[in-house]
């Protein structure tokens, strides 16, 4: 773990995994020093906006092993599996169609990080057949609500994007809502699953 | 109800405050005006809150009128500004009465005019800001002719300010911080130093830059991490884009140095072929 300067105000917390980043973002989380205003998770870090000194002070004074264990938020997402690039999914993992819905239905996600839009979140969890590269060019549209994989992470489009995402199907949830409270379905260290529905 | 409705709003006018920092864990930029010291003055001139809404116009060229007597202000680069056609002047607290006119010509240098008006701007905020994010599209649309904007309850009009129009040079020197990533790249002192030139390409989003690309060192991909105003952010073609209000929050691009706060209000004016140099401390 290694801290980086980031401006006058704002600092990375480099970490060694992302379990260590969940277990810094949650001791920091526990205590929320007044003048943190920002606290941004990454794959592997977190930046800290304000409050810099009170966060080092906190995380210094911290046992990481064992960091404060709240009950993270649980989403279940209805997903119709009829996405473009499903059978691309199920012909590099080897597998069918069918076969594609009941891995990603049967596991547990963890909201990682968010970024490339308001309310998108980087979901990690994602079974190994899953983990198949972003398409070789990305979409000049992607539909909202579109749920897609790429790499180590699954996601939902919160809005109408270009992208780049193997799409395994859509949900008509709202990922973001600005006048909602809160105004995004997913936030970091957030529990999802997807259901399946026809 | 004091209003005020768009002529015109010339090439580009967005309703910008202080923006909606607190929310980039949930993927929202903090947005808000750009050259944040010509928006607060313009605020203060008109007995506004610092934080108050106003009209960032691109390039000037707004017209607006107004339906009660009000105190306005133009502040940003030097511009000529005319009540019903008289001029009147920028940077100065101007009074106006309802049902005239007030309009913005075009600056010689600079981007960015700001308007602001006793009340402030007073449309619905949206996560606690009425400022517009043009990456994601939250907050008040751009304006368009025959828009009404409502206006806030006035204060009072202070007397004394600091009252200077931004220069916007053709060369700026800005002094940065070097991190998060500084060691991804060869001597990044002396390539940020070196010099850069703004390019048609930028807007709220960041300022993309020209020049002899960053030299990588070390090969590899940067897991996403959250990026902050100012980051000087260097994709693979070793150009830098620096992080205006409206980024994007987390970016999986190394960022080689942080612009300093006091610095992006010149930022926010620098044309296309402006040359910026960065002064590393």
């Amino acid at each position: 773990m290694r801290w980086r300067r980031c401006g006058k105000d704002a600092a990375l917390l480099d970490c060694d995994s992302l379990d260590q980043m969940r277990a810094a973002h949650a001791t920091v989380l526990a205590a929320r020093p007044p003048e943190v205003v920002d606290l941004v998770p990454g794959a592997r870090s977190l930046l800290v906006v304000g409050g810099v000194a009170a966060v080092r002070a906190l995380l210094e004074a911290a046992d990481l092993a064992h960091p404060p264990s709240a009950e993270p938020r649980e989403v279940t997402l209805d997903v119709r599996y009829d996405g473009e690039d499903l059978s691309l999914i199920a012909a590099d993992a080897g597998i069918s169609t069918d076969a594609v819905v009941d891995l990603h239905t049967g596991a547990v996600y963890t909201v990682a990080f968010t970024g490339f839009a308001p309310g998108f979140g980087y979901l990690t969890g994602l079974p190994a057949p899953l983990r198949q590269p972003r398409l070789e060019s990305p979409r000049t549209r992607v539909p909202a609500g579109s749920v897609g994989l790429a790499g180590e992470f699954t996601g939902v489009y919160p809005r109408e994007s270009p992208g780049g995402w193997r799409l395994l199907g859509h949900t008509s949830a709202t990922l973001f809502d600005p006048h909602a409270d809160p105004p995004a379905l997913f936030a970091p260290g957030d529990r999802v699953r997807f259901r399946s529905v026809r | 109800m004091r209003s005020l409705e768009v002529l015109d709003p010339g090439r580009y006018a967005l309703v910008e405050d202080l923006g909606r920092p607190g929310y980039a864990h949930l993927g929202v930029a903090p947005s808000g005006a750009l050259d944040t010291t010509s928006l607060r003055l313009a605020n203060r001139l008109t007995g506004n809150p610092e934080h108050a809404a106003g009209i960032e116009a691109l390039l000037g060229g707004l017209s607006v009128r107004f339906t009660a007597a009000v105190t306005a202000a133009v502040t940003g680069p030097a511009v000529d500004v005319r009540i019903d056609g008289r001029p009147a002047g920028s940077h100065a607290p101007l009074p106006v009465r309802a049902g005239q006119t007030l309009t913005l010509g075009t600056p010689s240098a600079g981007l960015r005019c700001y308007l602001a008006v006793s009340g402030g701007i007073a449309v619905e905020p949206v996560l606690g800001s009425r400022s517009r994010d043009v990456l994601s599209g939250i907050g008040p649309p751009p304006l368009h002719a025959g828009d009404v904007l409502p206006l806030g309850e006035p204060g009072i009009p202070v007397g004394a300010d600091v009252v200077v129009s931004v220069r916007a040079p053709a060369e700026l020197v800005v002094p940065v911080t070097l991190g998060p990533r500084d060691d991804w790249f060869d001597d990044p002192a002396g390539g940020l130093a070196a010099g850069w030139t703004v390019t048609a390409e930028s807007n709220r989003v960041g300022l993309r830059l020209d020049g002899t690309p960053l030299r990588r060192a070390v090969d590899g991909e940067l897991p996403s991490e959250g990026v902050v105003t100012g980051a000087i952010q260097v994709p693979p073609s070793g150009l830098p884009v620096v992080f205006l209000a409206d980024h994007p929050t987390t970016g999986g691009y190394p960022v080689a140095a942080v612009v300093k706060t006091a610095a992006l209000s010149a930022l926010a004016q620098a044309r296309p072929g402006t040359r910026i140099r960065f002064r590393p401390s």
